[in-house]
């Protein structure tokens, strides 16, 4: 039997999943769970994941949520190479610490200007709010500042000088932002070499494939979201 | 021939929950370490000193020679492996792994998220700012933990002893060391969720209640931070993460 992973693109952790499965060769079976359509609110896809969200893993009876360990559980029953999760202590524990840190930081931050910039304005019909945008902005530059000094310095990527699911996870969330029109790259250099050498070690056709949705501005801004999930967005997101 | 060797640093402060977790898992183990206070009230973790060995500000942080590591999950599992603590800390069994991995991912944006804001909400804004915050900002926060408790029970907890099964775990040690937060500041989460109540039970056992006491002495104790006087310094630091919970 398939792993099978429950995925949408518009999801970074989903994006950092499809990348490293395709990446390793892994075999799975893609179960799309569209959240424009509020599909992962489902009672069906509560019986995969009780907590209703993607990425989620099924291996025979075997379910999973959280991106970080499905990625782990994957380099760990795939024996992937070595520099996605290295057995060096002292490296393993920088991927560990980057992986730690980035849920309030690098993912919440960019998650906000998802948020504020195409979804909220989609959930409400309504323009975007400047103020918190710029607010959200605001807080992805102290983070981005936060990511340079600490994680990736002078580094080629964070744990050294190979790329590893802390670099994984770290672009896809970046490119959130990207695709809501804040090109956060623009006018910081090391961050955007560190970003072309990860596209590079992941491979440009597989990253341009993970993100083509994403980054398709038209289609973003005119996506017909479902009314549960409108309702949802509001209560979640609380505007 | 005696090598120095310099000893293992842990930066703590024990009113944080993750330095109690590290602090716990290091003394239930007998790992012989440090213990370099870095004390959150007086405002240590801003000095130029500290960023020094954290960039980040933030406790706990790990010292071991030359290499400094932040983030307790990280410092959790670089312990477990260096030092080779029982394998149901962090079970080698794929799956029963995956379970902690799950737990220990899912917190950051639930328990860790929404635990200290009680903390804040009873003690620090009435200390910084000489008033009680809003009673309806604490009901929020009671609200939201709540959410997040019934979560825990239906997904983590469900009808097993500790998280990944029969064994305590990295997963259940993050998890109560964050909801002594709440219940030292006088919000009893545990009063009426018996199953909650029972696994508390069972993970300050499996950690040893002496232990788990001498680390929570002092969030027990908050109370008594009422008649401390905050640097200015402080006030001025903390005033506008004040600010933004009270919005």
């Amino acid at each position: 039997m398939v792993v099978e992973l429950f995925l949408d693109l518009l999801s970074q952790p989903c994006r950092a999943l499809f990348i490293f499965a395709k990446k390793n060769n892994i075999p799975f079976e893609f179960k799309h769970v569209e959240l424009i359509k509020g599909q992962h609110l489902s009672e069906e896809f509560g019986k995969v994941n009780v907590l209703k969200k993607v990425p989620a893993l099924k291996d025979g009876t075997f379910t999973l949520a959280e991106s970080i360990a499905i990625l782990l559980y994957l380099s760990r029953k795939f024996n992937t190479p070595d520099h996605w999760y290295p057995s060096d202590l002292r490296k393993r524990a920088r991927v560990d610490e980057y992986l730690s840190w980035q849920h309030t930081a690098i993912r919440e931050k960019g998650c906000r200007i998802f948020f504020t910039k195409v979804l909220m304005p989609l959930a409400v019909g309504q323009p975007f709010s400047p103020d918190k945008l710029e607010e959200a902005v605001k807080e992805m530059n102290f983070t981005l500042v936060q990511f340079e000094e600490k994680f990736l310095q002078d580094k080629p990527f964070i744990v050294g000088s190979e790329i590893s699911l802390a670099d994984l996870v770290a672009i896809v969330e970046l490119m959130q932002p990207v695709a809501s029109g804040c090109d956060i790259f623009a006018d910081r250099p090391k961050l955007a070499a560190w970003r072309s050498r990860v596209e590079e070690a992941v491979g440009k056709e597989l990253f341009q494939e993970a993100h083509k949705q994403v980054l398709n501005a038209k289609s973003l801004g005119s996506m017909q979201l479902s009314s549960e999930l409108k309702e949802h967005l509001k209560q979640i997101l609380k505007p | 021939m005696l090598t120095g060797r310099m000893a293992l640093e842990l930066y703590l402060d024990l009113i944080s929950p993750p330095c109690r977790a590290v602090y716990i898992f290091a003394k239930k183990n007998n790992i012989c370490f440090e213990f370099k206070p870095v004390e959150l009230f007086k405002g240590q973790q801003h000095t130029e000193e500290f960023a020094k060995v954290n960039i980040l500000k933030k406790v706990p942080v790990l010292k071991d020679g030359v290499f400094t590591l932040a983030e307790s999950t990280a410092i959790l599992l670089y312990l477990s492996r260096k030092y080779n603590t029982p394998d149901h800390w962090y079970s080698s069994d794929l799956q029963k792994r995956a379970r902690v991995d799950e737990y220990l991912s899912w917190h950051h944006n639930s328990f860790r998220r929404i635990a200290p804001k009680t903390l804040w909400i009873k003690v620090l804004i009435p200390l910084f700012t000489g008033q009680a915050a809003p009673p309806e900002k604490l009901q929020e926060v009671i609200d939201e933990l709540a959410a997040s408790l019934v979560q825990f029970e239906e997904k983590f907890l469900q009808d097993k002893p500790f998280i990944m099964g029969s064994e305590i775990s990295l997963a259940d040690l993050m998890a109560v060391v964050e909801l002594m937060q709440p219940v030292g500041v006088g919000c009893h989460i545990f009063a009426d969720r018996p199953k909650l109540a029972a696994w508390r039970s069972r993970v300050e056992e499996a950690v040893g209640k002496e232990l788990f006491q001498e680390a929570h002495e002092q969030i027990l104790n908050i109370k008594e931070l009422s008649s401390i006087e905050v640097e200015p310094k402080l006030k001025e630091l903390l005033a506008p993460t004040l600010m933004k919970m009270l919005k």
